[in-house]
């Protein structure tokens, strides 16, 4: 069973039908904390602010469980950018699974548009979450904050400046781009961490 | 770097799609989840529907529509028409869109852009502006080009951008349906103008008029419906000549 963390806003309905689409089997939309110890799969969607994803999480009691979590756990966006140490966003302490922090895209070239909105090219693709997929590949992105490159990064993307495009330390991933977005290749990768 | 996207529009009445030219003369060109899902196939990078169903009856099909379609299609999509509200939004944000587009709406509560960026995020909300040039003045208008309204494109798009929007649609009154081309010179301006990123739509007529847009014209993405439905440009060609010319699309 693939249990998907229950927030209060975002577009958690597109994540749902990405993994009904690989037959990805029982998949439940949960804030219950039994539901997700017990799942084989944890997912937390992230659509929105970080630090009101993060506030969410705290107050719903489940911030300590999810960084307890053993069994393969997927941070999609704000989702991954809540297990980094900070973010800028909020100026919030994150849950510290990522050994990095979060930023504001500021860039000096004024053609860069912020919102990061689009497909982009993964580099420096590492690990089974890639395995099989091409480099570069594309992703589809949607944010202002940034995750910086540091020891935990499996995947860059350019936006002015190189940023973790994916994160993976131990049995936690992230990925800043939208899997549930990105056509086959996105399709590719979720498939990955399920075989995990 | 971040590609530039291509993004067929859909028209959608009672959960079919149609083209107006002009918004009228509707032409039936088939369903709408397959319509959407061949697009995505051929490398679409994104969609739009937009609901021009005038009836509560057509309204309640469209939101059951893009539960399909969000069940359906891997990439992001964008819905539109007749959203007025958070209630009408977060609707169709339950049902899985990934962004909502407003327009006359907006105009007439300009609040409604915070009040949808507060609860559901800027990356969800795209701003569509409708503009005609009047006496050198681009001026925004409402309900599909029919009314005048009184805002001026640039200071309403920075308004738009400043309340939280994560997008601006232009389109051009004067260049939608004529497929003579975007007014390029204009987008430059109001691309320059902004942080975020705009989308050209109205006027596309061939290959030439989507890259100058993209590229001249500085536009993020480029909107187009008729090329695309037609078949007249499909887009495996479109992006491949694009990618002769050195705009930077994501390749298929």
């Amino acid at each position: 069973m693939i249990a998907v963390i229950e927030y209060d806003a975002g577009n958690i309905r597109s994540v749902i039908h990405a993994l009904e689409r690989l037959d990805a089997g029982d998949v439940c939309l949960t804030s219950d904390p039994a539901v997700i110890r017990e799942a084989g799969r944890v997912i937390l969607p992230g659509v929105g602010d970080a630090s009101v994803v993060l506030e969410s999480l705290r107050r719903a009691g489940l911030a300590d469980l999810v960084c307890g979590l053993t069994q393969p756990v997927l941070g999609i966006c704000a989702g991954m950018q809540i297990l980094c140490s900070h973010t800028e966003e909020g100026d919030a302490d994150g849950l510290g699974i990522f050994r990095t922090r979060v930023r504001r895209f500021r860039p000096e070239d004024p053609s860069l548009k912020v919102p990061h909105m689009g497909w982009n090219e993964l580099r420096s693709m590492k690990g089974p979450l890639f395995e099989g997929l091409p480099e570069p590949s594309y992703t589809y992105f949607v944010h202002s904050f940034y995750a910086e490159p540091c020891e935990d990064t499996i995947a860059l993307c350019t936006h002015g400046v190189p940023f973790s495009a994916a994160l993976r330390r131990g049995n936690f991933f992230g990925t800043q781009f939208h899997p549930e977005k990105s056509g086959p290749a996105g399709a590719a990768i979720l498939a990955n961490f399920l075989k995990i | 770097m971040v590609c530039k996207r291509i993004i067929p529009c859909l028209d959608v009445k009672d959960g079919r799609t149609v083209k107006g030219v002009h918004f009228v003369n509707l032409r039936d060109v088939g369903d709408a989840v397959e319509l959407g899902a061949r697009y995505a196939r051929e490398g679409a990078d994104e969609l739009v529907y937009l609901d021009i169903s005038a009836t509560q009856e057509g309204r309640r099909t469209f939101t059951d529509l893009v539960r399909k379609i969000s069940r359906r299609i891997d990439i992001p999509f964008t819905v539109g028409g007749g959203i007025s509200s958070l209630e009408d939004a977060a609707k169709l944000l339950e049902a899985g869109a990934d962004k909502v587009s407003i327009n006359s709406a907006a105009i007439r509560n300009p609040g409604l852009i915070d009040e949808l960026s507060t609860h559901f995020g800027n990356q969800f909300v795209v701003v569509a502006i409708d503009a005609a040039c009047v006496d050198g003045r681009w001026m925004a208008t409402t309900h599909g080009g029919t009314r005048p309204s009184d805002k001026e494109l640039f200071s309403w798009a920075r308004e738009a951008q400043e309340r939280g929007a994560g997008e601006i649609l232009f389109t051009s009154m004067d260049h939608d349906g004529t497929r003579n081309g975007y007014p390029c010179d204009t987008m430059r301006a109001l691309s320059s103008a902004l942080q975020i990123p705009i989308i050209a739509s109205g006027g596309a007529g061939s290959i030439a008029h989507i890259a100058e847009v993209l590229s001249d014209g500085c536009a993020d993405a480029a909107l187009a419906a008729s090329i695309f439905h037609s078949g007249e440009i499909p887009i495996p060609v479109l992006k491949k000549a694009l990618i002769e010319q050195g705009i930077n699309v994501r390749p298929i």
